[in-house]
């Protein structure tokens, strides 16, 4: 038992080790920002979803305890990879992105990152009555 | 009385579960301070979050978690085999639009952060009302598939969930 526990322990640090690696070698390897983007949240997601399990493993079966720190760091991974890509994404495109290669939204208003902050719009996004206005005269204190 | 208690009751059950996973052992003072964190915590919140999302059908969150766990596991074989093996000048990433039929903030959340973690593609962008996604692929030679994968695998399930 303790050997079979220790070959899938192994092989899952292993596998997981190949991945993070890869996803570092993606990043020096491919082309433009937008495609190094891709390497790191994929390709490491996996990496360290084996060391988690391993080490999981590892203390279930060897120490006989259940740890569940290890579940948390991967769902904490799953939610917050998503938003650093989308941040680097949307700093790339402020900085360097040009409308006119972008597809069209299809829809009346344009790309957020685009679109005009100077000009009023209404809210979107919400279920919430927008709030009437507040004018200088409603200050009363 | 029963909503002013539980304003959040998602909410509530996350934190509780949260609080005992990160205590790491079943003791019954762990438990009666998760309860007390996630009874406090969504009452003290609550003012800035008005809004509780509708969950139409709960059940079908396991079947999606499933779905995305397994495209996550295969994303991470597609992305390395493209990363190993094509050269950079064969790569032929791709700007998708994808319209969107989800309109509740959580949902499209959701979508975003799914489309982000599964196979060779990363959600960029916005547009500014919220009906539309700006998708980039890594490697689509056919865009038009990569849009309807997205609507048809991820979006009409989410639409099950929540609306």
């Amino acid at each position: 038992m303790e050997q079979i526990a220790e070959i899938t322990i192994s092989v899952l640090l292993v596998a997981a080790g190949i991945f993070g690696l890869v996803g570092s070698f993606g990043l020096i390897k491919l082309p433009d920002t937008m495609t190094r983007l891709h390497a790191p949240t994929k390709a490491s997601t996996l990496g360290v979803g084996g060391v988690l399990l391993a080490s999981m493993l590892y203390f279930w079966i060897m120490r006989g305890q259940l740890s569940w720190h290890e579940f948390l760091i991967t769902m904490f991974i799953l939610l917050t990879a998503p938003i650093t890509a989308n941040f680097i994404a949307k700093a790339h495109m402020h900085r360097f992105g040009d409308k006119n290669t972008m597809p069209d939204t299809g829809t009346p208003r344009d790309w957020a990152t685009f679109e005009d902050e100077s000009k009023e719009m209404e809210p979107v996004m919400t279920r919430v009555e927008p709030k009437p206005k507040v004018t200088a005269s409603d200050h009363q204190f | 009385m029963l909503r002013k208690l539980f304003p959040h009751p998602y909410l509530t059950l996350l934190l509780v579960v949260t609080w005992m996973l990160l205590v790491n052992h079943l003791k019954l003072g762990s438990l009666v301070f998760a309860l007390i964190l996630g009874i406090i915590i969504p009452i003290i919140t609550a003012p800035y979050w008005p809004d509780r999302p509708a969950l139409r059908n709960p059940i079908a969150i396991i079947g999606y978690v499933l779905i995305v766990l397994y495209d996550i596991v295969k994303s991470n074989f597609i992305v390395a085999g493209i990363v190993l093996f094509k050269p950079s000048s064969q790569l032929q990433s791709a700007w998708v639009t994808v319209p969107l039929d989800l309109r509740s903030p959580e949902a499209i959340t959701v979508l975003a952060g799914t489309i982000t973690m599964t196979p060779g593609t990363l959600t960029a962008d916005m547009s500014g009302d919220g009906r539309a996604l700006l998708v980039h692929c890594l490697h689509a030679p056919d865009p038009e598939e990569v849009r309807d994968e997205i609507k048809t695998r991820y979006e009409a399930r989410l639409m099950r969930i929540f609306e």
